[in-house]
């Protein structure tokens, strides 16, 4: 099971470093949804500071989209995911390779984030070891919830329209258990930062019991 | 899927009427009498809520929203639960790569129970929200805010109208069964944070008028009038969940007369092209 979990998580991420697409596409969009939004708030600084721990989730969202979309894609092209099942891959072991590369991708996309918050919106950290559980966890979290719909929607005519709409209102939990620990660790609330965080880990481990007991049947039918 | 009592084997129906108009005729006597009880049950609540329960201190005669509001995410709630556990238990018997035909008609009733109420739940979610918005507007001022419990409603709102959408994409029936299933798992992890918002984050909205390890806040004839809308507001839901479920069970039923139906021509077809082919040979 691990095994061929490792082999998913490290055939994706060779995928990954030969294409560039994480790098050169998603990381800029990501940190274009930034100035975009510091255009929106008439550049405020005040007011954009408040809100970067917000921010930094809805851009990490948008990212996760393209990435789940992408990282289904390139099993949809081909049969990949037939081979795969012919292959005698184990289902769940299929997902959890997936979900890990996803998490190392958005956990590039989380770090040049962080870096476009602190240099373009000037903001400060409070508590590094809070931003940097919380950001872990809930990626993690994100991360399989995103592979779970991206299985979900492989193969399908409309999966383009259609994983946004379903991921975004799911993904609700991370983003706000995650924005609340964020405005704790860079001190714009007082409010119990760990506690939402214990809260992400909690989502993190509903999210890998549905994906275990979910793995089969989904893949099965993709 | 193999026929049975409950549900009639469409194949054998060469010659005779197609059994949807049957079919179509399902109501019982328990579900006619759940309908006249739950026309009788609005009735009452429209009269206790309207009339006999007196207005609030503060709030005035705005606080009869509250018996349409509250019984409905109750509702929604119970329906979107109802909807998980189905899917859960969809899940456990689709584990078989070929399950028993016994196997097979659960899940299909599985399935349609999980399409029912959460069609349910998504109806009494609007329901209130738009009654909380026109009691906002009335207490508040404002028929929106940015406010913790409302936002959270609206995100289970639209998490379960993409699950809806995923239940209408064209597909296989078992493969759209499984992956609705997996999705409605996901869904309910979003219930606890819109009933718990209230406490987790500084609102606009009140925390919980009733409590089971707190003193309620409400009493008397408004008490009563609230638990009495809970349940007239359950009936009505259990008697639309009914219908649902039926109109699921002749879509099934129609789908699966419109494939005999091909079956049988293109059977039918092959059969006049063999008879054309001996006469040929013959001749």
């Amino acid at each position: 099971m691990w095994r061929d979990a490792w082999l998913i998580f490290r055939k994706d991420l060779m995928i990954e470093r030969r294409a560039r697409i994480t790098l050169t596409q998603i990381v800029p969009t990501v940190l274009l949804i930034l100035v975009v939004f510091a255009f929106a708030f008439d550049a405020n600084a005040s007011l954009l500071g408040a809100g970067a721990g917000g921010l930094y989730w809805v851009a990490l969202l948008f990212g996760g989209v393209l990435g789940a979309k992408r990282s289904f894609d390139i099993e949809a092209e081909g049969g990949n995911l037939d081979a795969l099942r012919m292959g005698g891959l184990e289902p769940a072991a299929v997902l959890c390779g997936k979900a890990a590369a996803l998490a190392v991708q958005l956990a590039v996309i989380g770090t040049a984030t962080v870096a476009g918050l602190l240099i373009l919106y000037s903001v400060t950290v409070d508590d590094w070891l809070l931003l940097v559980v919380a950001a872990v966890t809930g990626t993690a979290a994100f991360a399989v919830c995103a592979t779970l719909y991206g299985a979900m929607t492989v193969g399908l005519r409309s999966a383009d329209t259609l994983l946004p709409l379903l991921l975004i209102p799911v993904a609700a939990p991370v983003l706000l258990a995650g924005t609340r620990a964020f405005d704790v660790a860079l001190g714009n609330s007082a409010d119990q930062g760990w506690s939402w965080t214990a809260l992400l880990a909690v989502v993190l481990v509903t999210y890998i019991a549905v994906g275990w007991a979910a793995a089969g049947p989904l893949l099965e039918d993709a | 899927m193999p026929a049975t009592a409950a549900e009639p084997d469409l194949r054998s129906s060469k010659n005779s009427p197609s059994p949807i108009a049957g079919a179509a005729m399902t109501g019982t006597i328990a579900t006619r009498v759940l309908g006249v009880v739950a026309l009788a049950a609005a009735v009452v609540m429209a009269l206790l809520a309207l009339w006999v329960s007196p207005p609030e201190r503060v709030q005035g005669d705005a606080v009869r929203f509250m018996y349409l509001h509250l019984p409905s995410i109750w509702v929604a709630y119970g329906a979107f639960v109802l909807t998980a556990a189905a899917s859960a238990r969809l899940l456990w018997l689709s584990r078989a790569t070929s399950p028993s035909g016994r196997a097979e008609r659960s899940i299909r009733r599985l399935d349609r129970t999980a399409g029912a109420a959460s069609e349910l739940g998504v109806l009494f979610t609007a329901l209130t929200l738009v009654t909380g918005s026109l009691w906002g507007n009335l207490t508040w001022g404002t028929y929106w805010q940015w406010d913790a419990r409302l936002t959270t409603t609206v995100l289970l709102f639209v998490t379960y109208l993409g699950y809806l959408a995923l239940r209408r994409l064209p597909a296989e029936p078992r493969q759209r069964a499984r992956r609705a299933a997996v999705m409605a798992l996901i869904a309910v992890v979003n219930l606890p944070i819109v009933h718990y918002s209230v406490n987790w984050w500084r609102t606009l909205h009140q925390e919980a008028s009733l409590s089971l390890t707190s003193d309620r806040e409400i009493t008397g004839e408004m008490y009563w009038t609230l638990m009495y809308s809970l349940a007239a507001v359950t009936v009505i839901a259990l008697w639309l969940g009914v219908h649902r479920y039926r109109v699921l069970r002749l879509e099934d039923l129609a789908e699966e007369d419109a494939i005999a139906h091909l079956l049988q021509e293109r059977r039918a077809e092959s059969a006049d092209r063999v008879r054309s082919d001996e006469s040929a040979v013959t001749r």
